[in-house]
């Protein structure tokens, strides 16, 4: 296992007053992203446990990307990972944003 | 005196060596290892019918146990090298030399047996390659193929897997060869003649029937979403703009995305009746919700696929089938559909070079090239139009005057950035290149050239490559749909901007589609006992595909 | 199937989702009245497997069960909902203890029934001990609660069936609804043949695991009293009715199970094929079963298949 910690400013603060949410699963080549509104509206973290080693600046490169296209302000991600493809992480990053947006609790 | 018919006294002597333990043409399965024995000659070019799916299994372990001081060095011509006895044969000395087109199954025991000087290699081929060097230069003494049944006179029915025989057997008895036929059982009549008795001199009934492997059933449940959305931005981007009805997919879980996907997202945009209207394709179980809704006018296929059988029989304006009512496939023609009568291939591959150039295989693997080659190539004898020849031709070369100008086969390779294990799709040097150095092979194990490709398609977009002006560009397009590969992580940022632009690469937002709309909702059939459900009850799946 | 889901009717959207390979999340929101589904201990609590990191294996927040309680058609239920895909949802420590609580809780309460969406390998493999103690802990949990007079419904319908322990607790609860993918036995194929060789249970031959252990045959059997379609809002109905014709428990319901249970065995004992036990049962062409859909098939079972409704 590795863990990895990434911290980004960010342009504008997520939309949407859900507390937390979470999408995928701890599976062979799936994730999931547990997404908590606790930082500053400025701010976006994301925490990585990953079951492969070695894979950082490919990590740095997606959660890079993410950052830039979807401005999570606010945002503490917290990542359980089994493996998966940079596709399939930018993919339950994206879900994980856009279920927090929605209403509910 | 010159004497013009040796051959023929040749075959006559085999024949009647041969009939001394056969009935008529009848032999006893215990007895073909002497038959063979009697009628093949050390040095013989064998065919050991192997194709892509039904295997001539009793008649190889028969020639695998032959007295060697009587049988020995055979020159081995065949497309599949499948079954473990066909290399075997190798390892026994039965056999020296090999011409082939696939091997599959069997493609990391024959790079070692390769590697350590085991067999003496003629060529990789295609299918079509193959079948050519049969009537010029590769033409078999002994043809040993499967059958379905056979009558008493030697009449042959192949049933929905006619796959390679016709050419096999073409291209033998009418050149003063053996063919021997094992058959499932014999009957009074057959129901209906593939094979005419004269071609056929002997029979064996099989202990069993002969094996089929189910090779194109990818089972919907273990469709990811990155595939749907792979499969969308092809939909949209390609099949949509170049309207493609005539067309070819190649196996796997991102053309089955596309072929679950055209009931549903396909209907939405409108596409019924002006994309995937005819194929030559075997019959994909996934295709079944594409067929049920109208969409599919034609298919010609290959061969067949395990379980098909009853659905195809019913869906007889769709399939070609024969006066039986069964399916008749026929390699050699349907891949002659494929390279000129379809107007795109889509397939994926394991490898992508920054030229474009794509391979399946590995530094331990050789598993040859079947058809994809002559699918996903060019056909530079190809003359008659099309719209989406044309429109692709005129992309690749918009100065040329129209009337001169060629027509260009869409070429598509899709497929995710990472496959299997998170291995890169894109790579800077194809492992074939090593091994080709590894073997000393004059050619490298190229799958589909470069130049052939005109579209690949990841789940980071579409690359037009037909609208590359230099080799910079190309190799920047590609890099631009590599995502977060070693290949795409070192793209050129500015340029790659540039050539989206353009319009040259095309991301899913380019498209109007959102990746968080690929969804597995969207797939016409979930599972295969959707597939079974769509089909009326028709689709009888093999157990291993089964959850009931 | 063409519109965006979100937009669709809560029911509509439980009818057209598959529980089979709905996450244990999504199962549950649709399983329940919408937005009813409070979660005890959830995610963001971090309860995560104390025994994953020795082995450097990924952990998953929620340990693999969501737990909590929501409404059904008005009133109030527990629920708890494995998640198949991660570790195959094999119970361990954390994951049989929120199940364990929860059960422990309705006992408490006594009116508010239990619903437990299997989906579980067993075991696992690496928290054995705390693995089997969670399950004797889950049995007892069950017979204490339904002695309470709290009903214990078990709903299997995921991609891992309900085996090992798993099956063992099935075992335990007042009813059980099962969906033609659903499996239910404690030993699953692998291991079968592993044991006994290829030529008792060949593991490979789906069709002969599905028609031994598979949703179909369990409803003929008994074991399971409803068959649901693999969908959510099927399942919910299921839950609904089960709900409804769960009597009483007592000693004299457990001696009725007894002799149920000694009666199969008589009557099937000598069968090799669940195919012979349907012959046996009277259905004159056995070997169409597993091809019936779903409807027929729900049609065949009242007439014929054996419930236990007057045991367990």
């Amino acid at each position: 296992m590795e863990d990895l910690s990434f911290r980004h400013p960010v342009r504008a603060r997520a939309g949407g007053a859900r507390r937390s949410a979470i999408v995928g699963v701890v599976a062979s080549g799936n994730l999931e992203v547990l997404v908590e509104r606790v930082l500053p509206d400025a701010e976006c973290a994301v925490e990585i446990k990953t079951a492969a080693v070695g894979f950082g600046e490919v990590w740095s490169a997606v959660i890079g990307d993410f950052v830039e296209r979807y401005s999570p302000g606010g945002l503490k991600f917290s990542i359980n990972d089994g493996g998966a493809r940079p596709d399939t992480v930018s993919l339950r990053l994206a879900q994980a944003v856009r279920l927090i947006a929605e209403n509910g609790q | 005196m010159t004497s013009w018919q040796n051959n023929r006294a040749a075959r006559d002597a085999r024949i009647a060596a041969g009939s001394s333990v056969a009935r008529g043409k009848i032999v006893e399965a215990h007895d073909v290892t002497r038959l063979l024995e009697a009628v093949v000659r050390p040095g013989d070019r064998v065919c050991l019918e192997g194709d892509n799916q039904k295997q001539a299994d009793l008649l190889s372990r028969a020639l695998l146990a032959v007295d060697l001081s009587r049988v020995n060095d055979l020159h081995m011509v065949q497309s599949g090298v499948v079954l473990p006895e066909h290399l075997d044969l190798f390892d026994r000395g039965v056999a020296k030399r090999l011409d082939y087109a696939y091997s599959g199954p069997q493609s990391a025991r024959i790079a070692r047996m390769l590697f350590g000087g085991k067999i003496e290699l003629g060529a990789v081929h295609t299918y079509l390659e193959l079948f050519a060097r049969y009537f010029i230069d590769l033409t078999p003494h002994v043809a040993l193929i499967a059958a379905v049944s056979a009558d008493r006179e030697g009449n042959l029915y192949t049933g929905p897997n006619t796959e390679d025989t016709p050419t096999v057997v073409e291209a033998t008895a009418f050149k003063d060869g053996i063919v021997i036929a094992q058959v499932n059982e014999i009957l009074e009549t057959v129901p209906r003649v593939d094979i005419p008795a004269d071609r056929v001199h002997f029979i064996v009934k099989a202990d069993k029937p002969f094996f089929v492997e189910p090779l194109f059933t990818r089972d919907p449940a273990a469709i990811t979403e990155g595939q749907i959305l792979t499969a969308m931005l092809a939909i949209k981007g390609i099949y949509a703009p170049y309207s493609v009805q005539r067309l070819n997919h190649g196996i796997g879980f991102s053309t089955a995305a596309i072929e679950l996907l055209l009931p549903t997202f396909g209907e939405r945009l409108g596409l019924k009746g002006r994309i995937a209207t005819h194929f030559a394709l075997n019959p994909h179980p996934a295709l079944i919700p594409a067929i049920e809704s109208g969409w599919v006018r034609q298919i010609h296929s290959f061969g067949s696929e395990v379980g098909m059988d009853d659905y195809i029989r019913a869906r007889s304006d769709v399939y070609f089938t024969g006066p039986d009512g069964s399916l008749r496939s026929n390699r050699a023609f349907c891949q002659t559909a494929g390279l000129y009568a379809c107007d795109m291939f889509i397939g994926s591959t394991l490898q992508i070079d920054l030229q474009g150039n794509s391979s399946t295989v590995t530094t331990s693997r050789i598993a040859g090239f079947g058809g994809a080659p002559n699918m996903g190539a060019d056909a530079r004898g190809r003359r008659h139009p099309s719209e989406p020849w044309l429109r692709a031709g005129a992309e690749a070369d918009p100065d040329s005057p129209a009337p001169l100008r060629r027509g260009r086969k869409l070429v598509v390779q899709i497929g995710e950035t990472f496959g299997d294990k998170n291995v890169p799709l894109f790579v800077e040097n194809l492992d074939a290149i090593e091994l080709a150095e590894k073997l000393k092979l004059e050619l490298a194990p190229v799958m589909i050239y470069g130049d052939d490709v005109t579209h690949i398609v990841t789940e980071e977009g579409v690359a037009n490559l037909l609208l590359c002006r230099t080799a910079q560009e190309r190799e920047q397009a590609i890099r631009g749909v590599a995502g977060y590969t070693d290949v795409g992580r070192r793209r050129d940022r500015g340029m790659v901007a540039r050539l989206r632009e353009r319009g040259v690469i095309r991301r899913p937002e380019d498209l109007g589609i959102n990746p968080l709309d690929a969804d597995r909702s969207l797939l016409a059939a979930r599972s295969i006992k959707d597939l079974v459900r769509w089909s009326g009850g028709l689709y009888a799946p093999p157990s291993k595909f089964r959850n009931w | 199937m063409t519109a965006p889901l979100k937009d669709v009717a809560p029911a509509e959207r439980a009818r057209s989702t598959s529980f089979y390979e709905a996450s244990a999340r999504t199962r549950l929101e649709l399983l329940l009245d919408a937005g009813s589904l409070i979660e005890f201990i959830g995610p963001g609590q971090r309860e995560v497997s104390p025994h994953l990191k020795i082995f450097d294996l990924p952990e998953q927040f929620d340990d693999g069960i969501v737990v909590g309680h929501g409404r059904l058609d008005g009133s109030p239920v527990f629920v708890a909902a494995q998640e198949g895909r991660f570790m195959g949802g094999a119970f361990g420590e954390v994951h049989g203890a929120k199940l364990t609580g929860l059960l422990r809780a309705a006992r408490e309460i006594g009116t508010v029934p239990v619903l437990v969406l299997f989906d579980t390998g067993g075991v696992r493999l690496q928290e054995a001990n705390a693995g089997e103690l969670a399950i004797a802990e889950i049995m007892r949990a069950v017979m204490e609660a339904r002695s309470a007079g709290v009903k214990v419904i078990g709903l299997i319908g995921g991609r891992s069936g309900c085996y090992g322990g798993g099956g063992l607790i099935a075992g335990c609860c007042s009813a059980l609804a099962v969906s033609e993918p659903g499996r239910i036995a404690v030993s699953g194929p692998e291991v079968i043949e592993t044991n006994r060789g290829v030529e008792e249970f060949d593991s490979r031959d789906r069709a002969l695991v599905w028609r031994t252990m598979g949703g179909k045959h369990r409803r003929l059997l008994g074991a399971a009293d409803v068959f649901a379609d693999d969908n959510v809002q099927d399942f919910r109905e299921a839950a609904l009715e089960l709900l409804g014709l769960v009597g009483p428990f007592g000693l004299d319901r457990l001696k009725a199970e007894q002799d149920r249970l000694a009666g199969r065995l008589r009557s099937f004992g000598a069968c090799g094929d669940a195919i012979d036990i349907w012959t046996a049962e009277g259905i004159a062409d056995a070997q169409a079963v597993p091809e019936l859909p779903a409807d027929q098939f729900i049609a065949l079972a009242n007439r014929i298949g054996r419930t236990s409704r007057d045991a367990r």
